[in-house]
């Protein structure tokens, strides 16, 4: 019988106990001794096979130029797994991970590597059945991505076969304007189809953010309300406490905007401001995205509606920090902006006149992630003005990370004999209404990757598009020249960020 | 934090717990349910509570305890709130019912139940035989027994189904899941052939494997076989038959389980005893009537006498046999109208 005809008899679609195990696979990691794979890859592995998400006979292979044997590899995923996991340490599942884990040591122009990684492969599927699936994790500096898709392609590896596939992994950034994002596509898919490579952009994995969906389109509540006719502006802020000692070399250079606003927060624009998608099928909700993101432009005129900056030295939070031009590695003249705010609108009925500010830095107050409705005041109050002075504009705050969940503020009369009306805040947290473990962002992508599930992956569309918005905001930058403003660390940006709002009436909530 | 207020009402409980939450904002918490625990005044107790705390921390609830005292003494209620670090993330109320007031549980619960929110019934111990009709039962949307806890677990397991109300379930389906989740995903994969019977042995008491027997019966619409062992707890392995070979599931240790399909290697899979706390979270997770369980207690009806442990093998291999003409025959068919048009 063949896959498609074939009805598993066993499956119920009323059965929702049974949790999504993913086919038999295995995982390739290039780039095995990075931050990301230690701290939250590998965890996220461990994770999954503790709730039981990966198949029988899954397999870990990592590849790096260390020269180690496969007990030292494991011996580094053992490590990571019980500092950074986040389900307790239980040696059992440990066990049958380990059972999998493999290493291949080489560079990567190095054929014969390659072929003792096809061949390390090959023999995983004889022993442990991995059916051939193989996902390949690119956790390395896109410069590397040509030679390493190249190495894979001429292995053999890239290739699927009508029994088995093969998968790409890749991470921001998505190139660094929309010219060599378009060669990046162009490196990936030359050897693999677009409907393989899977472009991570941790921010969708967040429960959070998945659940700006189901506020939207599962309540009846929110969306009558959700346009210009009620909507004033929209503030999507990522701040960052920290500076960026150590990472001169990826960051000099990009800066801000591209480093967050490109990715992440133009992502959870097209979820704050999409239509309904018809159904939440992936393409069903990659073509809603697209569309919002195709509708989206920066506000003119430039140099009012943008602002970037960089941190000063000073202190903060009580140490004694460096400013970016002190930091090593970054040059003396950098003019990298560590903070970047841009005003946007999308051009479509629903947001007509509605102004969407991103903000992003470094070495801002604290280390926050949040979506901020703002409402239109009220056309007409039935008060005094003295009554109600103390009332602000109603908003719903979406709290992304840290301390996960929904505020909403609204007005509520102060007790009293008099009429006096304040703004008070009713709130839900998800660590109260639902769990203490809900899990990480990359368990849910890598378990999807596995799966095949490309829901919560942007597709080379969405990338392009995020460029097409942002460019003229960088060209405009580069064309100034100047230096971006200097803050000081632990505040909440430059003063142009400010008045950048302030020339519309309107003004930054402190997140 | 744990308050006594020993000779209560149910009035001045919920009192008290407006005090809490307005001292110390210790309960302004949302809370997504409100759970109650039936059960004897005993030593287990303190175990049920600790599960439902442990689940608290995926799903906030008001955990009621309803503790049955002796049934000879003088009515009284004895209460006993706990919040903050003794209650996990939820807050408890255990209700120490004595004398005829034990039997009238439903009175002293009702007055404490959250707005609202949907009422779930757990009996640790034993539990109704009906649950459904059972006072404290009715009052909730979902009504989770455990056979396995009973003194005669299969007997118990036959008389709920008969019993069977939508909103029922037992811990004896819960702690299926994992073995279920590996066969359905086994048969995810080729060859893509249908089962044709199916074995599964177990301990003589565990209703957990009378019910992943009926699970296949019900579903498969094939013979299977009920083998009755004691070499290990619980269930110890399912195997599942098609033309190429057997699928084989088998957990000798009850902790590591091995998969056998044809054609493919031995894999090991991590397929531990479950225990209550991890249970009662995949419980609460879903408050919708559990169609797939009652399927599954329908299907008990259809599990083949038990028969020696050579009588399977033996039916299995006729199936096959039976079944190859029966397959033929059709496709042949086919071959002969293509040439005729």
């Amino acid at each position: 019988m063949s896959p498609a005809s074939w009805r598993n008899p066993l499956r119920d679609p009323r059965d929702k106990r049974l949790p999504r195990i993913a086919g038999p696979s295995s995982l390739v990691i290039f780039g095995v001794t990075g931050d990301l794979a230690r701290k939250k890859l590998m965890p996220a592995i461990y994770d999954l096979a503790h709730r039981g998400l990966l198949p029988a006979g899954f397999s870990l292979v990592g590849f790096a130029r260390r020269d180690w044997e496969h007990q030292d590899f494991g011996e580094l995923v053992h490590d990571s797994v019980r500092e950074h996991a986040r389900t307790p340490f239980k040696e059992s599942v440990w066990n049958r991970l380990a059972e999998g884990i493999r290493f291949v040591q080489g560079t990567f122009d190095d054929d014969d590597a390659f072929d003792r990684l096809a061949k390390t492969l090959h023999e995983l599927d004889e022993e442990r059945g991995t059916g051939g699936n193989t996902a390949f994790y690119l956790s390395i500096p896109p410069g590397a991505f040509p030679v390493v898709t190249k190495q894979l392609a001429r292995s053999g590896l890239a290739a699927a076969d009508d029994k088995s596939w093969r998968r790409v992994v890749i991470e921001k950034p998505f190139g660094h304007d929309l010219k060599s994002a378009r060669e990046l596509n162009g490196i990936v898919n030359d050897v693999f189809p677009e409907e393989s490579v899977f472009r991570i952009d941790h921010y969708l994995g967040k429960e959070t953010v998945q659940n700006i969906l189901a506020l939207r389109f599962a309540n009846q509540l929110f969306e009558p309300i959700w346009n210009a006719n009620y909507i004033d502006h929209v503030q999507i802020t990522m701040a960052e406490d920290i500076g960026l000692g150590g990472r001169a070399g990826y960051y000099d250079g990009i800066g801000a905007a591209r480093d967050v606003i490109q990715n992440h927060l133009l992502q959870l624009l097209a979820f704050t401001a999409m239509d309904e998608p018809l159904s939440f099928e992936p393409k069903a909700l990659r073509s809603e995205k697209a569309k919002v993101l195709a509708a989206t432009k920066p506000m003119l005129p430039l140099d009012q509606t943008s602002a970037r900056g960089q941190y000063a030295g000073g202190w903060q939070g009580g140490t004694k920090v460096p400013g970016l031009l002190q930091e090593a590695g970054f040059a003396k003249d950098s003019k990298t902006e560590t903070y970047a705010a841009v005003t946007l609108e999308v051009q479509n009925r629903r947001w007509a006149g509605v102004p969407f500010y991103l903000r992003t830095g470094k070495r801002l107050g604290r280390r926050v992630t949040e979506i901020a409705v703002v409402f239109k005041r009220a056309p007409h109050l039935p008060f005094d003005s003295t009554q109600t002075e103390e009332l602000g504009q109603n908003a719903l705050v979406i709290r992304v990370q840290p301390d996960e969940g929904i505020t909403l503020r609204f007005g509520s009369k102060v007790p009293g004999t008099t009429m006096e009306v304040r703004d008070v805040t009713m709130d839900f947290g998800y660590g109260h209404a639902f769990t203490e473990s809900s899990p990480e962002a990359y368990e849910r992508l890598i378990l999807d990757v596995l799966l095949g599930e490309p829901s919560l992956f942007p597709v080379n569309e969405e990338v392009e598009l995020s460029w097409e918005i942002l460019d003229p905001v960088l060209e405009h930058w580069a064309k100034l020249g100047t230096a971006p403003e200097q803050y000081p660390p632990g505040s909440w940006g430059p003063k142009s960020a400010d008045e950048m709002l302030e020339r519309t009436g309107r003004h930054w909530r402190r997140p | 934090m744990i308050i006594d207020l020993p000779s209560t009402t149910t009035s001045a409980l919920n009192k008290k717990l407006v005090e809490i939450r307005e001292q110390g904002g210790q309960v302004a918490l949302g809370r997504v349910l409100t759970l109650v625990i039936v059960a004897d005044d005993d030593a287990k107790l303190e175990d049920a509570i600790e599960a439902a705390n442990d689940a608290s921390r995926e799903h906030p609830s008001r955990v009621i305890v309803v503790a049955k005292g002796a049934r000879t003494a003088a009515p009284r209620i004895d209460g006993q709130i706990r919040v903050g670090g003794d209650a996990g993330a939820s807050e408890v109320i255990v209700l120490r019912l004595y004398g005829p007031l034990a039997a009238q549980g439903q009175s002293a619960v009702v007055p404490l139940l959250l707005p609202d929110a949907p009422i779930v019934t757990w009996w640790p111990g034993a539990g109704p035989k009906a649950p459904a009709e059972d006072p404290l039962g009715q009052l909730a949307q979902r009504r989770i027994t455990d056979s396995a806890a009973e003194k005669s677990p299969i007997r118990a397991l036959t008389t709920r189904a008969k019993a069977y109300v939508e909103g029922d379930t037992d811990l004896a389906w819960t702690r299926l899941t994992h073995w279920r989740a590996q066969l359905v995903s086994a048969l995810d994969l080729p060859p893509y052939e249908k089962v044709l019977g199916a074995t599964v042995t177990g301990e003589a008491d565990s209703p957990s494997t009378e019910l992943l027997a009926g699970w296949l019966a019900e579903y498969l619409k094939v013979p299977v076989h009920r083998v009755k062992s004691s070499s290990a707890q619980g269930i110890i392995s399912v195997k599942l038959e098609r033309k190429s070979g057997a699928i084989e599931l088998t957990r000798p240790d009850g902790r590591v389980g091995t998969l056998t399909q044809p054609g493919q290697p031995q894999r090991r899979i991590s397929l531990q005893r479950r225990n209550n706390p991890d249970c009662l979270v995949e419980e609460l997770r879903r408050l919708d009537p559990d169609e797939v369980y009652e399927a599954s207690l329908h299907g008990l009806h259809k599990i083949a006498a038990t028969a020696p442990k050579a009588a399977p093998k033996a039916a299995a291999a006729k199936a096959p046999a039976a079944k190859t003409p029966a397959d033929k025959a059709p496709a042949k068919r086919k071959t002969a109208e293509k040439s005729a048009s």
